[in-house]
Formats: structure tokens, sequence, C-alpha cells
């Protein structure tokens, strides 16, 4: 179509059908799950764009964190918990017989909305994953103590009570920790289930710094009650609703213009 | 009036009621400035400067409505921080009010024409073009806020293309001064002040048409500024109800 330099098909293109298949890293396939007969997602197909931010909003019970669990099995904890379909990390399937949960989960981190430093000093929190995975040696831990602190840019802050107990770092301070703990493993994918939702305003904003500065370096899928949150930190947003994907689209899209009824319903505070 | 985004209400009735203000003063506005272009119109029928001499002066209320307007729009986004329809709704006032207090700019400047006119001639010289002209934007003004208070996007578009009609009138015009110009030479100072109040009246009929592009935005999320307006005829997105 011809205008004065308006590419009206640009315009129409839905964001995410411009996902290429090389950036995905995460591919949901016709994924339904159900908790004792009970279903909690319904068919959910989507596709998690590499090294960005997507983030899951809906009003409780539609299945955003239940969704977030499945992509690193957390689900499998749950008795009565069943699951159809599948999940691709990088084009294998996590939920086949071969996959090693434990390592699925050192790919796949997890950060939850209370923050869960071990009670054990700050330093020994973000080595913990390390040493699990059997290193032991003392510069090299330090050094990635310091890198993880760094990059969840709380090394400034508590540097000097590295052997301190953890449990005695402020909740921001703490969610934080957690971050560097998950991030020390170099995992592929980070999973944020409501970071930041019993955090003060301004440990929020720290974290949401830390999730932009973030996703130069991981995949990063982020579950949030909220939604200007989520308008602020990520590129792609989901909105679900009674276990079902409404709408996904870019951010920029969905927060200005979203297709469905629905969706505009709940950002614009219709839903009722 | 309907509810501020044409469906069902926020569950903060206050943002309603805010939204739904800053809709109405808006209108209002715009009711002002229909009025004010209205009356520069009946000054330059009449030859009248008195009257053209009031249009000059209800600049200053159109203005303050246009300030304490953004000031609304202002906290909404502050206070609010309005998405998707609501946020397109704001914005489009933010941007309507600016296009409407340009019109009061063009009623004023006929007004001027119509005193300077009045000097040099009884009669206005562009007769009977300039009231068609006026009639023509006065009707596209109307529209595209009518449009704008139902949401109406198709209307918006057929607001956008009354520009055409615009158009062959003021050729027209222009054809008929010329005319008179060749005719009598000693009319050339009057045609030509008419030239500039036709040009002001084309104006206000320029700002309808940016009204009723806000509006399709507003409705559509689509921007259809400086595009070909055929081009978006079949374009223009189907909203899904479900």
């Amino acid at each position: 179509m011809s205008t004065h330099g308006i590419n009206i098909d640009a315009l129409q293109r839905r964001p995410w059908d411009t996902i290429q298949d090389a950036d995905v890293a995460l591919s949901v396939e016709d994924l339904s799950l159900s908790y004792n007969g009970a279903p909690a997602l319904r068919e959910i197909n989507l596709r998690i764009p590499r090294r960005r931010v997507t983030a899951f909003i809906g009003p409780s019970g539609c299945g955003k964190s239940s969704l977030l669990r499945c992509f690193n099995r957390m689900n499998d904890l749950m008795d009565g918990c069943q699951l159809t379909g599948r999940v691709l990390l990088e084009e294998q399937n996590i939920y086949s017989p071969e996959v090693d949960v434990s390592q699925l989960r050192r790919r796949v981190g997890m950060v939850f909305q209370k923050p869960n430093p071990f009670p054990m000093s700050v330093y020994e929190n973000v080595a913990y994953g390390l040493r699990i995975q059997g290193m032991n040696k003392r510069r090299r831990l330090d050094e990635i103590v310091e890198k993880s602190l760094r990059s969840a840019a709380l090394w400034d802050e508590i540097k000097d009570r590295l052997h301190e107990n953890a449990l005695g770092l402020s909740g921001g301070q703490q969610q934080r920790l957690v971050i560097a703990r998950t991030i020390a493993v170099e995992p592929e994918m980070v999973l944020l289930d409501e970071p930041a939702s019993s955090l003060d305003p301004i440990s929020t904003l720290k974290i949401e710094e830390l999730i932009y500065e973030l996703k130069s370096r991981y995949t990063i899928v982020i579950v949030t009650h909220n939604m200007q949150q989520a308008a602020r930190v990520s590129d792609m947003t989901a909105f679900m609703n009674l276990g079902r994907l409404v709408e996904y689209d870019s951010t920029d899209r969905l927060f200005t213009n979203p297709r469905q009824r629905q969706t505009e319903d709940y950002i614009t505070g219709r839903y009722g | 009036m309907a509810e501020p985004s044409g469906q069902g209400a926020h569950i903060s009735g206050q943002f309603n009621a805010e939204l739904d203000a800053a809709t109405s003063h808006m209108l209002e506005m715009g009711g002002a400035v229909e009025r004010q272009v209205l009356a520069a119109l009946d000054a330059l029928v009449e030859m009248d400067s008195g009257s053209a001499q009031a249009v000059t002066e209800s600049d200053a209320a159109i203005n303050a409505m246009e300030v304490a307007i953004d000031d609304e729009c202002f906290r909404i986004l502050a206070r609010r921080q309005p998405a998707a329809g609501d946020l397109r709704l704001v914005l489009a006032i933010t941007k309507v009010i600016i296009d409407l207090e340009r019109i009061g700019d063009e009623s004023s400047r006929v007004a001027r024409q119509v005193i300077a006119l009045s000097e040099v001639s009884d009669t206005d010289p562009a007769r009977p073009w300039s009231g068609r002209i006026a009639n023509t934007v006065i009707n596209m003004l109307r529209a595209a806020l009518d449009a704008f208070a139902r949401r109406d996007a198709q209307a918006a578009l057929a607001v956008a293309r009354g520009d055409e009609t615009i158009d062959q009138q003021m050729e027209g015009a222009m054809q008929a001064l010329t005319a008179i110009m060749r005719r009598d030479p000693a009319m050339v100072d009057a045609c030509v002040t008419a030239m500039w109040a036709l040009r002001s009246l084309k104006r206000v009929g320029d700002h309808a048409r940016n009204i009723a592009e806000y509006v399709i935005y507003m409705v559509e999320g689509v921007d259809v500024r400086h595009t070909e307006l055929e081009t978006l005829l079949d374009w223009l997105p189907e909203r899904e109800q479900q």
C-alpha cells in the first residue's frame, strides 16, 4: 500500500510474528496443565524470545505463575499435577524422560516473591550453587561471587558484609542477593515470580533496573501483578485469563492498542 | 455521555469521572470555537466591523480553556497512568485542543480581515463563495467533534475526506476574485483582503481534518497523519469484541 512515507505493512505486522526462529529461547506448544483434574492452563502456545524480558500479567488465578513454573518443572513437585503438550528449551523438550531436572533448574533459574536467602553468610549464599557443582577453588569462587553481586547491583552495598548472615539484609537486598545466587551458576533463563511485590518502591525500582541490565545476558520471564511494572520492564507481554493466553504482543503494542477487549478491560482497570 | 473508552466503567469511579470531565470540557471548547467561527462568518457576511471586533476579543476565553484542559490531562497522566484506550483518549484530547485553539486564531484572523475589508468595501467581494466555504468547514468541525463524542472512526474518516470540497470551492472563489480584479483594479485591495479571509477559513477545515485524524487514532489506535486516507479505508482493523 502506498502512503506518504508510512509503511502500512509494517504497522499491521504483529511484533510477535517477527520473532525469528533463531531468536526463540523457549517455545510452549499446546501446553495444558491441571491440578487434581482441575484445569489450570489450557492449550497455551507462545514463544519466548532470547535475551528479552517477557512479562505475564493477568488476574489472580489466571495461570501465569503455573505457566512460569512449567519452564523449570517446578510443578513436578506438586501432587496430582498433570501436564500435556511440550515446552522446548533451545529446541529440547524439557519434559522428555532423558532430561535431568536439576540440570534443567541450573539452566532455568527462579526467583520467588518472598526473598528466600539461605540462613548462611552472604558469600555462601552466592557460592552455594557453585559448591554443589563441585567448585571449591577459593579464588575462582571469590571471583564469581563478586561478579554475581556486581551484576545484581549489590556489591557496593555489601562488599564489607560478605560474611554476615544474609538474613540480616533488608528485603530489597535479600531479593537482589537471591538474584545474584541465581545468576552465579550462569543460567540461560531467569524466571521471576512477583520479584518485587514484597518490596518498597525504591527497592522495586532497583530490581527493575537490574532486570534491564540482566537482559543483555539472560532471557527473563517475569510474572507480575503490577501492570505498570510489566509496562516498564518488559519487551513482550502476555495477558492471561482463566488459564488461557488471551493476548501476546510487544509491550508497546499491548499497552497502547491491545487487540482483545478482555486485555483492554484488564489493563485499563475495567476488569470486575 | 458514553463511558470514557466507549466501554464498561472503570473499577475506579473517580477515574471514570476524570476522563468524562476532560472529554466534556474538550467538547465544550469545541462548541465555543464553533460559535466563534460562526460569529466570524456572520461578521463577514454582514460586513460588520463591530461584531468582528467582538470575535477577536473572544480568543482569550478559548486560550484559557486550552490551558485548563491541558492541565486536566497532565494530572490524569501523572496520577492514573492510563493505558490503551484511556491513554489514547487523553492523548487525543491534548492534541485536539491544540487544533481547536488554532481554529480560534483563524476565526480572529477572519474577523481582522473583515475590519480591514470594511474600510475599503461595503460588501465581501468573495460572496457567495466565502459563505459556502465557511459552511463546509463549520460542518467539518461539527462532524469531527461529533465523531469524537461518538467514537466513530468511519464518520471521522468521512470528515477527513471533506478536504476535496474545500479545494473545489477555493478554486471557484479564486477564479471569481481574479475576474473582479481584472475587471476593476480599484477592487484589488478588497479582493486581496478577502483572499486572506478565505485562506483562514480553509485553515479551519485543515484543523477539522486533524481533529478527525485524532479521532481515528483514539478509536483504532492507528496514526493516520500524513497518510492517503483512501489507502486506509479498507484497512481500518476490525476491533475484536470478545
